[in-house]
């Protein structure tokens, strides 16, 4: 299937497109970066695993390595208390993303807005609708996505990948940041 | 119809023949005015009426706009490129864009509404005569059209009172959609104010066509304990001849019922119904079944049990013509809305339709006529059914094994599932004769269809999914408790001050359609978990059908288990779309029967009670319609919360609350006039939950109010707490912004809320006589 064309056939996206996450290095400068990136989890992580890990393993190594803290809806904070990370909040997907469109808003910790905000896990069509409100509306937040399907609402995407490819990538992200 | 060509008031007369007051005249008719309650001060509202009291709402729940589309295509200057900051060649901006397609969505679901209404009106005034008085539960229920006193200013007592509330109806919503036209309004608030208008517009309209069906169809009239009635594919007897009504407007059904009672017929053939008609042919006739949600049209078809097939109006399938010639299954359509290109044979007899239909050579007719209908339907259903053999359209073990060796794994079905669905590796399973991977979907499948269109290979696949949980189909054997109607006046009472002071922890209607992100179940499981804690539950439309859909460890249903009362810890179905006018209705009741607030023309000062004080949430966990929009809408214009499940996020736009900023969250202390924190409460307007758990603990905390006494708020607390940590872990970590005094905490909750105080810095703030109403203030200083 064509790399970029919305995971779910009919979304179909406006002229502003995302672009290509298609080797590591380019998650990673995104990343290195961004001033004040957070990560926004959703219930859709935990059915994944990268290279025989949970994703969640994957993504909290990730959260510790570049110091991102992560938002998770309800459903998933268990998650991470089983494994004793203490997500930054536990907020609803359309609170912190509407948060994130209002400029004067200085982040979790009253310092400072976020720059770089990366979705992971949300049902498709839900981070979808809410990654085409932060385009229009939040000019100073470059979104990413971490699934493994094309979001062509973020500023940056992974193309519609195989696990394995996917899997890679996203460990590839990781590794480099460990470096 | 001819009804009236000149109506006009005389508010007194003093003469030497006579005395009146309010008189009420109109040609051909001549109506008394015998309600004392002085007018309030918004009767029959127009688009800027109300604009003041929507402006302050939105000036705490803020539009969050998520564009579903980044062009408008609504006229020729376009497609229009919004992305952004970009404004269409009409000047117009995305907000303004997209809350013009909220305002469009709502225009289009309370038209439908009201449209509805008028043809339901108009048949049972033919039916029954204009003078047919309004009658929802005789003495139990006084203020029997709470909505239409409220907005209207009017106390309808006939059918034929009801006529002119319709007209303003016909009259805004023609105003409302003008709106909408490129280069008329600009700005996103104000389209935003006129959705709320729909909304209540909406609501009116509802509310007419439930009472005029109740008073005069002969439903269950505010009875708590209206019959229990049958539900799902397992209770369909296949050996009788099958007849399935779909859709919303019940005349042609209620037809069906007559003419098999009158013939002495009725145990001899199957009523069936789908979607709202089906929960009302059971308020006219326990004795009909309801098979299922809107979502349960393909596969109840397909199996090939229904003889024939009436349609009515509004979430009927658009290839129901289609699908139902593949089982040669005559399709009837019956309304002016909706007649699929089908020849109109309104005017032949019905021998002669019945014959047409017989011989197999006519697919399907229009019938405009509901006496006929009724008539024809049974005697089709008749003659057909022998020679059908219930011949279905689902495939066998083998076929579905053969189909699944088509498959090329191309993932196209998946991509086209709203619930993304993993299709394909089911059907990879059925190759070998494994069908448990197609049987589990079976749950979570919305019956939509897309994944067939999309399949190259044109495999079935709902057909599939649909075979291969066989079992399940035939285990569908659940029950509801029919639709009621209106809430007691009594209950009211009763229950009005355990709702304002908080011990009744709050009202939760689950309403709306099926377009549910993983089954039926959830939203069975979500209103047993909030009758177990005691909140008042209401249901309607097909959400009231799922909430049956599922037993518990006992295998008992919600229906079973719980009373049918509106007392804590009831479950209350209401009854179909329309009657989601009873809960709001509930509501406004609660303000002017126990609170005695005047309710005639006052809607701003009833809204702002209910607001303030009624811990009244509404979810809507398979919302997909526009008319789910406007009801929604109609909801947030009386201060109600709205919850949707995850697809909610397509209706383009939240109505968010910023619990962090203070100064969003004051009221009026109507006892001295300060404007005091009244605390973010209810927190979102309007709010998509992600999962059944998000849902449920939102749902816990938006039944706060500024007004909850510290008993209520403790309960409140204790509830929203609980479900937290159970369903989220750990105590929520915005306790201390919803604790006011010490006394608001829960006792058994004791110690770790105060340590999570001390660690927030938290500080007593005086619980208000809140009001969002300056004029409400001067107006109780004398109390
Ligand atoms: S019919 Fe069921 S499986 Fe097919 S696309 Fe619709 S929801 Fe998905
Ligand atoms: S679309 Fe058809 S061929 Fe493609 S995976 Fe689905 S069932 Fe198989
Ligand atoms: S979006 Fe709704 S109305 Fe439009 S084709 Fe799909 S189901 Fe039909």
């Amino acid at each position: 299937m064509p790399m970029t064309d919305s995971w779910q056939t009919a979304e179909i996206p406006g002229p502003k497109k995302a672009s290509l996450i298609i080797k590591p290095d380019i998650a990673d400068a995104l990343i290195s970066r961004a001033k004040r990136p957070i990560m926004v989890v959703g219930h859709g992580i935990i059915e994944y695993e990268v290279e025989g890990k949970p994703l969640i393993d994957c993504l909290i190594a990730l959260s510790r390595k570049a110091k991102i803290p992560i938002v998770v809806s309800a459903s998933t904070n268990k998650e991470f208390l089983s494994r004793e990370f203490e997500p930054a909040a536990i907020m609803s997907a359309v609170e912190i993303s509407s948060r994130l469109t209002d400029p004067e808003w200085k982040g979790l910790d009253g310092k400072e807005s976020y720059d770089l905000a990366i979705f992971v896990g949300l049902p498709y069509s839900m981070e979808w609708t809410i990654l085409s409100g932060l385009k229009h509306f939040a000019p100073g937040v470059k979104t990413m996505t971490f699934d493994c399907v094309y979001h062509p609402n973020a500023s940056w995407s992974f193309p519609n990948s195989t696990i394995k490819d996917w899997a890679a990538n996203l460990k590839g992200i990781v590794q480099n940041l460990e470096d | 119809m001819s009804r009236k060509s000149v109506n006009f008031t005389i508010k007194e007369i003093n003469s030497d023949l006579a005395q009146f007051r309010d008189l009420n005249i109109t040609i051909g008719s001549i109506t008394r005015e015998r309600w004392e309650e002085p007018m309030g001060p918004t009767p029959y509202p127009s688009l800027t009426t109300l604009r003041s009291w929507d402006q302050r709402l939105l000036s705490r729940y803020k539009p969050f706009y998520m564009p579903f589309c980044d062009l408008c295509c609504l006229c020729t200057y376009g497609k229009c490129d919004l992305t952004g900051t970009k404004k269409g060649a009409c000047g117009i901006s995305m907000p303004a864009q997209q809350s013009r397609t909220v305002l469009i969505a709502a225009c289009i679901g309370a038209a439908t509404h009201i449209s509805h209404s008028r043809d339901l009106l108009n048949h049972v005034i033919a039916t029954s005569g204009r003078d047919c008085p309004i009658n929802v539960g005789g003495t139990s229920v006084e203020v029997e059209a709470p909505i239409t006193r409220l907005v209207c200013g009017v106390k309808p007592e006939t059918l034929g009172d009801l006529e002119p509330v319709l007209d303003y109806c016909e009259n805004q919503v023609t105003q409302l959609l003008a709106v909408t036209h490129t280069g008329q309004e600009g700005n996103h608030l104000d389209f935003e104010s006129k959705v709320f208008h729909a909304g209540m517009i909406d609501h009116v309209g509802m509310e007419v066509a439930d009472i005029a069906q109740v008073s005069a169809l002969g439903f269950p009239k505010a009875d708590p304990e209206s019959p229990l009635c049958e539900l799902g594919l397992g209770t369909v007897d296949t050996k009788k001849p099958v007849i399935l009504v779909i859709g919303h407007n019940v005349p042609p059904a209620t037809e069906i019922i007559d003419y098999l009672k009158e013939n002495n017929l009725f145990s001899d053939i199957e009523v069936t119904g789908i979607c709202c008609t089906a929960l009302d042919i059971t308020r006219y006739s326990p004795r009909a079944k309801i098979v299922g949600p809107i979502s349960w049209q393909l596969r109840y078809i397909r199996s090939g049990v229904p003889d024939v097939i009436v349609i009515d109006e509004q979430c009927v399938r658009t290839d129901t013509l289609t699908e139902a010639a593949k089982i040669h299954a005559p399709l009837i359509a019956t309304s002016e809305k909706n007649c699929l290109g089908l020849p109109d044979m309104t005017d032949d007899t019905a021998e002669a339709i019945v014959a047409a239909f017989a011989s197999g050579n006519v697919p399907g007719a229009l019938i405009l006529d509901p006496e006929k209908v009724g008539e024809v339907a049974v005697r089709v259903a008749q003659a057909v059914a022998p020679k059908r053999k219930k011949h279905g359209n689902l495939p066998t073990k083998h076929q579905l094994a053969e189909w699944a060796k088509k498959c090329t794994q191309c993932m196209l079905c998946r991509r086209a599932c709203p619930n993304d669905l993993p299709l394909a590796q089911a059907i990879r399973l059925a190759v070998s004769g494994n069908l448990t991977g197609l049987d589990e979907l079976y749950d979570d499948c919305l019956g939509c269809g897309r994944c067939e269109s999309a399949c190259k290979q044109k495999i079935p696949i709902h057909s599939l999914i649909v075979a291969a949980a066989d079992k399940k189909t035939k285990e569908e054997t659940y029950c509801l408790r029919s639709g009621r109607g209106p809430i007691q006046d009594l209950e009211i009472r009763k229950v009005g001050g355990p709702i304002v002071l908080g011990e009744i922890p709050g009202i939760v209607a689950f309403v709306g359609c099926a377009h549910y992100p993983k089954g039926s179940r959830e939203v069975a499981e979500m209103c047993m978990e909030f009758a177990r804690r005691r909140y008042i539950v209401c249901t309607s439309g097909c959400s009231a059908m799922s909430a049956g859909m599922y037993r518990d460890e006992e295998g008992k249903t919600a229906y079973e288990r719980y009373s049918g009362a509106f007392e804590a810890g009831g479950i209350v179905n209401v009854g179909s779309c329309v009657a989601n006018s009873h809960i709001a209705g509930a509501a406004i009741k609660i303000a002017s029967i126990f609170a005695k607030r005047p309710l005639r023309g006052n809607y701003e000062e009833i809204a702002d009670y209910v607001y303030n004080r009624v811990g009244a949430v509404g979810v809507a966990w398979g919302a997909m319609s526009q008319k789910a929009a406007a009801i929604a809408a109609g909801f947030w214009r009386l201060g109600i919360p709205v919850v949707v499940g995850p697809h909610g996020t397509k209706y383009r736009r939240m109505l968010l609350g910023r619990a962090d900023k203070d100064a969003d969250w004051f009221v009026y202390d109507a006892r001295t006039g300060e404007k005091v924190y009244g605390g973010p409460v209810p927190e979102h307007l309007f709010f998509a939950a992600e999962t059944k758990e998000e849902a449920m603990v939102m749902v816990a905390k938006l039944t706060m109010r500024p007004n909850d006494t510290s008993r209520g708020r403790a309960n409140k607390l204790a509830n929203y707490i609980d479900l937290h940590k159970r369903l989220v872990g750990g105590i929520p970590q915005d306790v201390y912004r919803l604790v006011r005094t010490h006394a608001d905490i829960p006792l058994t909750m004791k110690d770790e809320i105060l340590l999570h105080l001390s660690e927030h810095d938290w500080k007593e703030s005086p619980i208000p006589d809140p009001t969002l109403l300056p004029r409400l203030v001067h107006q109780r200083k004398g109390d």
